[in-house]
């Protein structure tokens, strides 16, 4: 069968990169893939083939019968406890799934890590690290998970970290297909691994909040529509994504559901060192700053932009919905 | 007599994975033992934390039952906080679990359940063919038209949450995002365009219709008129198979409620339990049991609130990471049967006093859903008062208890919460599956899903154990809920 093989691994994570892949529009996804020439070998939502023919499938791939162009884990890959991998079994086959996936990417022509659990170790990774979770290529921002930091596919890639919790449709849909145009290589990676696409963006590119935040005239408790970078916690300034210019289901964005970016794209992200919704500051000043931004410039534009911030941004900031609406310049029919 | 033990794993079409061991004697199964096999330890995470960062993790349990997650978690700390939620965010949040949980319906129904029937070892059957043709998995013409249905259904939460999943706008006193009055339309547009889809596609019919539905005769005979709805053709498929003799298992059922009215009032779908009758639910009643677990702790079951979550790999009869909760000792079934029997809709009424609960009726509560809700959906729109709160605010207390129970898709989910120095000191999770696939209890008496497979026949030429699958997927198991 011709087209570009990918096979779809779940390990630990909660399924929510698959979901979001559903989610595609205009067209579907199974369209989208059909027209794209992208051929599921097996998803864990969408095949039909179960238990035997899962691993009879598994061992074809890895007999070399199956070609296997790209191998797509979502979920972190899970060692624990004590290294041993049993806190994931693969069901039916009585082998630990990191021992599937390192023989499983040795086989592939490119190997995906869908998910910040995947990329980095993630959600699955937060706290004490109970499960022992990493990342297929990285261990939090460290280089090196379950594959070492020079591992390279046999397409000469290192993984392909499609991070975010959850990835959005289309970073994954653009990744797989551009991988199969052949229009993909090392310079379509940042330096965490993560396609360009998307990561050369912040969040806070399209915000619908900018005019607040140009002003300093923020949000104090959730619902309300100011910039929330002062208090409630919002990473937006700083983090690498393009969601404020490429909608999430339709029309939103976390900004736009009202709540903070907390920077889901990045390693790390599941332990800010802080409650997520809180902003830490030192001296009244966020002690993260927008990306490229001397602290000193921050400062200064940010007492400026305080002390000029219209009545109307200052009111609507610490509202739920806009109680001022922008003055009219067009006095129409006041001749 | 011919006796053959079989692992059965991995299985997919399910949320997470999943592995089930079956003994078959005589052709069919005479004992299941079910296995969660992925652990990763939400509830030591969670350990520590602030309390509100319960937000951010525990919708990332779950990808398929994120908001449910989330829901719970909100409630669980205005539980603490004693804190009133506003009208509209309460409104707002009934929404937006509702459109969770109707397109995880349409999710099991199409790319899930329905497949199994186009396996080619039903290819001599005579409904064969047209069932191939619709729900082939990849292939069938159903799914690109049920997923662009989904995606635009969905988009009712990229207007009042954000994204889905794992939207934050789901708080304690309300949600985030406060609705403009002209984006009732827009909202109101969404709901119309999915009942579209359900009346021309999943039933042919008027959703009135499917909701006036009170008996399995009605039912039955309603599925004659309708042979080209989808509903219809399973129904047929159901008929042709028994699906009704598939998939008993305890018919003592659980709800905590859905979808919560005005002022502490209830709710749409009442809370309770049933077996053969209603009864109050004592939620003091519910316990977790660890002794077919692989985990470390005292034997003696205990209430969620003085429970705790240790792995141990090796501990004595452990065959699966879920624990076993039981509701005053007894093993109880969730899922949209159980909030619709316990509820008191004649239909899931008759079906369940007729055959129980089973691989047909599971299915018909879950369809039936998607008719009740919708129209529910359309009044919430309308209710929504522009100008007044979303959110509530109240300050978090330093030491206090808190529960939040609601219902997934797929049961009962239940989230508590022990707030000590103003930081979370315990915080355990019972999800819905974890009810409905439990291992055995200290009593030996198996889960729901190891009470519904023996019995189940398994033909000799049936490589694939067409009927165990269709059981095990008639409760819409979602695995990385059920352990976390």
């Amino acid at each position: 069968m011709s087209g570009f093989n990918v096979l779809w691994l779940q390990s630990g994570g909660c399924g929510g990169c698959s979901m979001s892949l559903l989610n595609a529009q205009s067209p579907d996804l199974i369209s989208l893939f059909e027209q794209s020439g992208i051929n599921l070998l097996w998803h864990p939502s969408l095949s039909e083939q179960s238990a035997d023919e899962v691993s009879t499938l598994l061992q074809a791939i890895l007999d070399g019968d199956i070609a296997l162009h790209a191998l797509c884990l979502e979920g972190s890959v899970m060692r624990g406890p004590a290294g041993t991998g049993r806190f994931h079994i693969m069901a039916g086959t009585g082998k630990p799934m990191m021992h599937w996936l390192r023989e499983l990417a040795d086989v592939a022509d490119y190997t995906l890590a869908i998910g910040s659990c995947a990329a980095f170790g993630g959600i699955t990774a937060a706290g004490d690290n109970p499960g022992e979770a990493c990342g297929l290529q990285f261990n939090g921002a460290v280089a090196g998970g379950l594959l070492d930091e020079h591992w390279l596919s046999r397409q000469g890639l290192p993984v392909i970290n499609v991070a975010g919790c959850p990835t959005h449709p289309d970073w994954v849909t653009e990744t797989l297909i551009s991988l199969a145009m052949q229009e993909f290589d090392q310079t379509s990676l940042d330096n965490l691994n993560r396609p360009r696409f998307y990561t050369d963006n912040l969040v806070h590119h399209g915000c619908p909040r900018n005019e607040y935040y140009e002003y300093k005239a923020s949000a104090v408790v959730p619902s309300d529509l100011g910039c929330m970078m002062e208090n409630m916690g919002c990473l937006g300034t700083q983090a690498q994504a393009d969601c404020n210019i490429r909608p999430w289901n339709g029309s939103g964005s976390c900004l736009k559901g009202g709540y903070a970016c907390i920077n889901c794209t990045a390693p790390g992200f599941e332990e800010p060192g802080h409650p997520f919704t809180e902003t830490p500051k030192v001296a009244g000043i966020p002690v993260g700053l927008p990306t490229d931004m001397p602290k000193a410039w921050f400062v200064a534009l940010a007492s400026l932009a305080k002390a000029a911030t219209p009545a109307r941004l200052r009111e609507n900031a610490i509202a739920d919905h806009i109680v001022v609406p922008p003055e009219s310049k067009d006095k129409r029919g006041q001749s | 007599m011919t006796q053959k033990r079989i692992l059965i794993g991995p299985f997919n079409r399910v949320e997470g994975d999943l592995e089930v061991d079956v003994a078959i004697v005589d052709g069919h199964v005479s004992d299941a033992r079910v296995n969660s096999p992925l652990f990763r330890g939400f509830e030591q995470i969670l350990q520590g934390k602030d309390p509100r960062d319960a937000l951010v993790y525990t919708p990332r349990i779950c990808g398929i039952c994120s908001v449910a997650q989330s829901v719970a978690a909100a409630m669980a700390i205005a539980d603490a906080q004693k804190i009133e939620v506003a009208r509209n965010g309460r409104l707002a949040t009934n929404i937006i679990l509702a459109t969770e949980n109707l397109a995880d319906h349409l999710t099991h129904f199409y790319l899930f359940f329905m497949p199994d029937f186009a396996r080619d070892y039903y290819r001599p059957q005579a409904w064969f063919g047209d069932t191939e043709a619709r729900f082939k998995a990849q292939r069938g013409s159903a799914a690109p038209a049920m997923l662009q249905a989904r995606a635009a259904f969905l988009n009712i939460t990229g207007i009042l949450a954000g994204k889905w999943p794992h939207s934050m706008s789901l708080q304690p006193g309300g949600s985030t995002r406060a609705v403009a009055p002209q984006e009732r339309i827009r909202l109101l547009a969404l709901l119309g365009q999915f009942r579209q889809f359900l009346q021309t596609t999943l039933f042919g019919d008027s959703l009135d219709n499917i909701a006036a539905l009170n008996s399995r005769e009605a039912l039955y005979r309603w599925a004659e008129a309708h042979p080209d709805s989808d509903f219809g053709r399973f129904l047929h498929i159901a008929g042709a198979l028994s699906l009704h003799t598939l998939g008993r298992a305890t018919d003592r059922f659980l709800s905590y409620g859905a979808y919560a009215l005005d002022d502490g009032a209830g709710h749409v779908f009442s809370r309770g339990s049933f077996d053969g009758r209603v009864q109050a639910l004592d939620t003091a009643a519910i316990s977790e049991d660890i002794s077919h677990s692989w985990m470390d702790g005292p034997a003696q079951q205990s209430h969620p609130f003085d429970s705790d979550t240790r792995p141990g790999a090796d501990a004595g009869k452990g065959y699966t990471w879920c624990k076993a909760p039981r509701l005053a000792g007894k093993v109880m079934e969730c899922g949209a049967i159980a909030r619709q029997v316990v509820h008191g809709h004649p239909l899931i009424r008759d079906l369940v006093a007729q055959h129980g609960g089973n691989v047909e009726s599971r299915i018909v509560a879950r369809m039936l859903e998607l008719a009740l809700l919708v129209p529910q959906m359309e009044n919430w729109v309308r209710e929504l008062r522009a100008g007044e709160a979303f959110c509530n605010q109240a300050p978090l207390p330093d030491d206090a208890d808190g529960a939040g129970l609601t219902e997934a898709a797929r049961g009962s989910l239940g989230h508590w919460l022990r707030i000590r120095d103003g930081r979370i000191h315990n915080y355990q999770i019972i999800a819905p599956t974890t009810w409905n696939f439990s291992p055995r209890d200290a009593q030996g008496t198996p889960g729901a899903l190891e009470q519904a497979l023996p019995g189940t026949p398994v033909a000799d030429d049936d490589e694939q154990r067409v009927n165990v699958q269709h059981v095990v997927r008639s409760f819409d198991p979602c695995m990385v809920c059920t352990v976390h």
